[in-house]
């Protein structure tokens, strides 16, 4: 006879509704080790309240802050990867959409919502760095470029939240196109004059923040988000010193003159529909 | 000529050859049989050898010392050039070159990343290594030849944009984006072939065209097989692995679609014989200048957006 009886069946949460920060009852920051309860940490936007260390959060949760009542539709869900170059390092691409998918229950690292934020029609095509770093591959690509088409036919503004470190080596030359596509695909939306908004987020760095993500009609960041072409890495391999203090951070970009502004996940919100009410 | 590891058969048999033409110059001696015997024996290991390269290989070949750069092909592909200096930002970067030349008679702008020769030059050169100021440069003359109605070639051979403090500072991630945008929108024709390496953004900076080529012994990735490795198995050991994995090669590319024209090199490649090389390359530009002379501004523009738009595979489930 078992100790005990199920009385229910198995693990009911729908898995669309996990978040990528676990719904522990207390969240730790990763700077500053300052905790607090998930409830308040998601009340302050994923920002601590002692550091202000902005978390890296996933596509849905930045759905979630932007839009009214946190209603919106997620568009192009059903966009997946395929593995053209049937690629395999030490593990086969395959495997690693696999895992990545049961993590995060996305197809890809790139989500697509629409909604209203303060009334506005928004697109948002953000990214989620958990699924193989944020990395930019044909389905990214692909549901920008859907995006745009998206807003120039709903004349809605454009908003693209990176979060990436760079083109996905497994789709080779195909993931380093993406980058002239999406390109591409902005000037129609500039045609149309519909407003583009780049928020990067850290990290952004190699083929995001050398496509779309400079390309905006504002480029604005989070704060101490690392953004740069080439990894902090490779640099300090190739020039075989160390790098300054503050180097590619977003205080860096914004005082040569690569960012517009620097916004608190606080005030995002407010300040993207202030910044699209002057180009709409 | 310099060989590579894997040309050591073929350099032995030249060794050979020179040998016996010392002694039979030196001695009285016939020795033009031999000679004779060993050429065709050449003939076959080059066919053997050149004929089924591997990836790995012809990333060698493409990085090949002797190779001919993007200066050589335009002075003997132009029958004038003259090089025009500067971003009217920051500086002139020597990594990436550009001017007028004429090409067939035709005024063209001609822009490709320049690599040097010896050590000295290399370094000046920076390695083909393009700061911001090299890729506003060239969007710079881009725009000088659009103002005018000529059409652009550009000629691709970077390990990479150079990763430093610098190059940060002034934006190389911006440089390289501004110019992917500007070119999907410019009013004249562009051609770009890949002359070398084609390295990952540094590459396509100044690579999005109508037609894009690719001579037959070179590559064009997201990332070159050496930092693939290093990434994807923690160490430099595995780029033979990672460059059949990458499928890197101008076949590749063509296969894939997202080429348009492998160009054919001499046998063993480009630096084999220079001059036939520019004189092919000619041919083809010339060529593909032509069958794009008829569009007007916008079909120009409406086949990059197009033909960069359809790039890449995905699925549809539910």
């Amino acid at each position: 006879m078992a100790w005990f009886r199920r009385k229910k069946e198995g693990i009911r949460t729908k898995t669309e509704d996990k978040k990528e920060i676990p719904d522990g009852l207390w969240n730790h920051c990763k700077r500053c080790k300052n905790s607090v309860t998930s409830k308040e940490h998601k009340a302050n936007k994923y920002v601590c309240l002692s550091c202000d260390y902005h978390d890296r959060i996933s596509a849905q949760q930045y759905f979630e802050i932007l839009y009214d009542n946190e209603q919106y539709e997620e568009l192009f869900a059903d966009l997946a990867p395929v593995d053209v170059l049937n690629f395999s390092d030490k593990r086969p691409y395959k495997k690693r959409l696999e895992l990545a998918q049961d993590k995060t229950k996305k197809k890809d690292a790139l989500q697509v919502g629409f909604g209203k934020m303060n009334g506005i029609p928004l697109v948002t095509a953000a990214m989620d760095f958990k699924f193989i770093g944020g990395s930019m591959g044909a389905v990214v690509g692909q549901k920008i470029a859907l995006a745009i088409d998206h807003a120039i036919a709903q004349k809605a503004p454009f908003l693209i939240i990176s979060k990436s470190g760079g083109a996905r080596m497994m789709e080779s030359a195909f993931s380093l196109m993406q980058m002239a596509k999406t390109a591409a695909k902005l000037t129609q939306l500039s045609e149309a004059k519909l407003p583009f908004i780049s928020l990067l987020t850290d990290p952004t760095t190699g083929g995001v923040s050398a496509s779309f993500a400079m390309l905006g009609d504002m480029n604005i960041a989070e704060p101490n988000a690392l953004i740069g072409f080439a990894g902090p890495r490779v640099i300090r391999e190739t020039i075989k010193r160390d790098l300054p203090e503050g180097f590619q951070t977003s205080e860096f970009l914004l005082e040569h003159g690569f960012l517009d502004l620097i916004v608190e996940r606080e005030n995002l919100k407010e300040k993207l529909t202030e910044l699209y009410s002057h180009m709409i | 000529m310099i060989f590579l590891d894997f040309e050591r058969p073929i350099a032995d048999i030249y060794d050979r050859i020179v040998q016996l033409e010392e002694i039979g110059n030196a001695e009285d001696i016939d020795v033009s049989p031999a000679i004779a015997e060993l050429k065709e024996k050449l003939e076959q290991k080059k066919q053997e050898i050149y004929g089924t390269l591997s990836r790995w290989q012809k990333v060698q070949l493409s990085r090949h010392p002797e190779r001919p750069y993007t200066l050589f092909y335009i002075e003997n592909m132009c029958s004038s050039f003259t090089e025009l200096h500067g971003d009217r930002q920051h500086g002139d970067d020597k990594a990436i070159v550009g001017g007028f030349g004429s090409l067939d008679g035709r005024s063209v702008m001609m822009i490709g990343h320049q690599k040097g020769v010896d050590t000295k030059s290399r370094q000046y050169r920076n390695f083909g290594m393009a700061n911001p100021e090299g890729y506003r440069k060239a969007l710079r003359l881009m725009k000088l030849a659009e103002k005018f109605n000529k059409p652009i070639i550009c000629l691709i051979d970077t390990p990479g944009a150079y990763p430093g403090i610098e190059a940060e500072q002034r934006g190389q991630a911006e440089a390289i984006a501004r110019n992917l945008y500007e070119m999907v929108n410019l009013k004249v024709p562009i051609i770009c072939a890949v002359i070398g390496e084609g390295a990952s953004g540094g590459a396509l900076g100044i690579g999005v065209g109508n037609r894009i080529l690719m001579l037959e012994n070179t590559w064009y990735s997201v990332i070159s097989p050496e930092s693939c490795s290093s990434i994807l198995w923690g160490n430099w050991e595995h780029k033979e692995q990672a460059a059949e994995q990458l499928q890197l090669t101008a076949e590749d590319m063509k296969r894939f679609g997202l080429v348009d024209t492998i160009v054919p090199e001499p046998l063993g490649g480009a630096h084999h014989d220079a001059l036939l090389m520019a004189d092919t390359l000619k041919n083809q530009l010339i060529a593909t200048l032509d069958e794009l002379a008829e569009l007007s501004d916008n079909e120009l523009r409406d086949q990059r957006i197009n033909k960069f738009s359809s790039m890449g595979h995905y699925e549809v489930m539910s």
